[in-house]
């Protein structure tokens, strides 16, 4: 096995996660490297939609922006942006939601708005909402893809972009919220899940050479790591160069 | 009947201080030209209305146009931060702005409201979230079928509209394709439109997946070859990634920023190269 980066090891772990003929509503940047990654590898049936309408993209090369020309010319059809978030996500036409986040904490809530002061005058003014917030309520599922660190993983976020499980069981259901919200997060260090009963998230799987000490280190909260932890397999030679060649 | 100018005077006749002005165009045929007629002809106390203010509006909050911005994701896609737009809401810089945040499901049906002659549209959005809190422009209603309570958002109606296509006929019809985004709605829904455009020609062929927008609910066409540089105009020229990057640099401080509007906008005429 040769060398490999943690960073690496994220896109590939959250690429594995995608079934074949999934229906996947994909963000720019580690989510659209791992669901490009796992088109070419055990999904190739795969329907890439971005929020520029091109539903069906199939880009040869990774796109810098989610409005690329490449994804208009390689999609089955392009649509305009209230239809595809009215008729194809609002709808509850797609499988699953590739979100990032600059802050999340243990319900998976988002925030990619502000970090600091407040809202009025915030420290850090980040991007804001895009289509997270819709895409995070009525995907069948969501998945997380982020770096893990004491920055990112709060004990509470500075402002909810996105709702994951609100503050705990039923608040999905109370918010009428239809999708089934996150349902796991990929990090550079391994994956966290929420639990059934309590929806918390809890470290399930670390990647090779983690150890769940070193993941509870880089949590502001106190992780609750699963009694069967298992160990996320190494990278093949196929995902890597793969990867590789996306991202080169 | 739509009526053909030049950047300049469609700019000139169309926006005045203080109006509402929405440039739109996912990410795909962004107004870059037109924004930066606008700073040459120093409007000033706009409100800005786009989802993705992108380049465009970093430059026209950096030069000192925006009194206000309505928006829904500012970011430099696939880069990092716009850092005029952070500089003007951190710091004040050139000075305050006033942000309306939104989601982009809020924002695009707020446009096709707009379009619809309607004063709200209805949407699952925000439910649970901060952004109701902060946003006035987000309330709950109850559907009067069921009972269930849904996202309401006023419809936007910019006094101006302008967006970038591919082209246009003699008669001011006009015709765009690939990412169409949200350009259709946000021009129905304004009081006044331009539309700048990579070339005139003597009559529009077919284009599969191409819309047109006919020449009577435009108000006024103008030509601006690459006006959309360095976003792209599908079939014409691709984006130019590199530029979207090398703005991360141009825009991080207040001092390369001026120089680059000082060069590049403010001594230049009409399209950039």
């Amino acid at each position: 096995m040769s060398d490999y980066t943690s960073d690496e090891m994220m896109s590939v772990a959250a690429a594995r996660t995608l079934r074949d003929g999934d229906v996947c509503f994909v963000g720019i940047g580690l989510p659209s490297t791992a669901a490009n990654l796992a088109r070419r590898i055990q999904a190739p049936h795969l329907v890439l939609i971005y929020e520029s309408g091109t539903l069906g993209a199939k880009p040869e090369t990774l796109p810098l922006s989610i409005g690329d020309g490449e994804l208009a010319t390689t999609a089955d059809t392009v649509v305009s942006v209230p239809e595809v978030f009215n008729y194809w996500l609002q709808a509850g036409r797609i499988d699953v939601g590739f979100l990032g986040a600059a802050q999340l904490d243990r319900f998976a809530n988002i925030n990619t708005t502000v970090i600091g002061g407040d809202y009025a005058d915030p420290k850090v003014r980040l991007p804001g909402a895009g289509g997270a917030p819709e895409i995070a309520a009525s995907c069948r599922e969501v998945t997380i893809v982020v770096r893990q660190s004491l920055r990112a993983f709060v004990e509470k976020v500075d402002f909810v972009t996105s709702v994951g499980f609100g503050s705990g069981p039923g608040d999905r259901e109370r918010l009428g919220l239809r999708g089934g919200g996150p349902q796991r997060v990929i990090t550079d260090l391994g994956v966290l899940e929420p639990d059934p009963a309590t929806c918390e998230l809890t470290l399930t799987r670390v990647h090779p050479a983690v150890t769940a000490e070193e993941v509870r280190a880089a949590t502001c909260w106190d992780l609750k790591v699963a009694p069967d932890l298992r160990t996320e397999p190494e990278p093949t030679e196929r995902e890597l160069t793969v990867l590789r060649g996306l991202t080169s | 009947m739509a009526k053909i100018l030049s950047l300049a005077e469609g700019v000139a006749e169309l926006i005045n201080d203080g109006d509402a002005v929405a440039l739109e165009g996912f990410t795909h045929l962004i107004p870059m030209a037109a924004g930066q007629e606008v700073i040459r002809q120093g409007k000033r106390d706009l409100t800005l209305i786009r989802m993705t203010p992108d380049l465009v509006y970093d430059q026209l909050i950096g030069a000192g146009c925006a009194a206000k911005l309505v928006f829904s994701w500012g970011g430099n896609p696939g880069v990092g931060s716009l850092h005029r737009f952070r500089d003007a809401v951190q710091n004040g810089w050139p000075h305050p702005l006033e942000i309306e945040e939104h989601s982009h499901a809020g924002m695009a049906n707020r446009y096709v409201a707009g379009a619809s002659g309607l004063p709200f549209a209805v949407l699952r959005g925000y439910s649970g979230t901060d952004l109701p809190g902060k946003t006035p422009t987000i309330k709950t209603i109850t559907c009067p079928f069921t009972g269930e309570e849904l996202a309401a958002v006023p419809a936007l109606n910019p006094d101006v509209t302008v967006i970038h296509a591919q082209r246009a006929d003699e008669a001011g019809n006009v015709q765009l394709w690939g990412i169409t985004g949200i350009q259709k709605e946000a021009l129905l829904a304004a009081e006044r439109s331009l539309v700048t455009v990579e070339e005139i020609v003597p009559s529009l062929e077919p284009v599969p997946g191409g819309i047109v927008l006919p020449s009577w609910a435009v108000t006024a066409v103008a030509t601006a070859p690459g006006g959309s540089r360095p976003s792209y105009a599908h079939g014409y020229y691709e984006r130019d990634n590199e530029l979207y990057k090398q703005w991360d640099a141009i825009s991080r401080d207040r001092e390369s920023f001026t120089a680059w509007l000082d060069s590049e906008v403010l001594r230049t005429e009409g399209t950039p190269a």
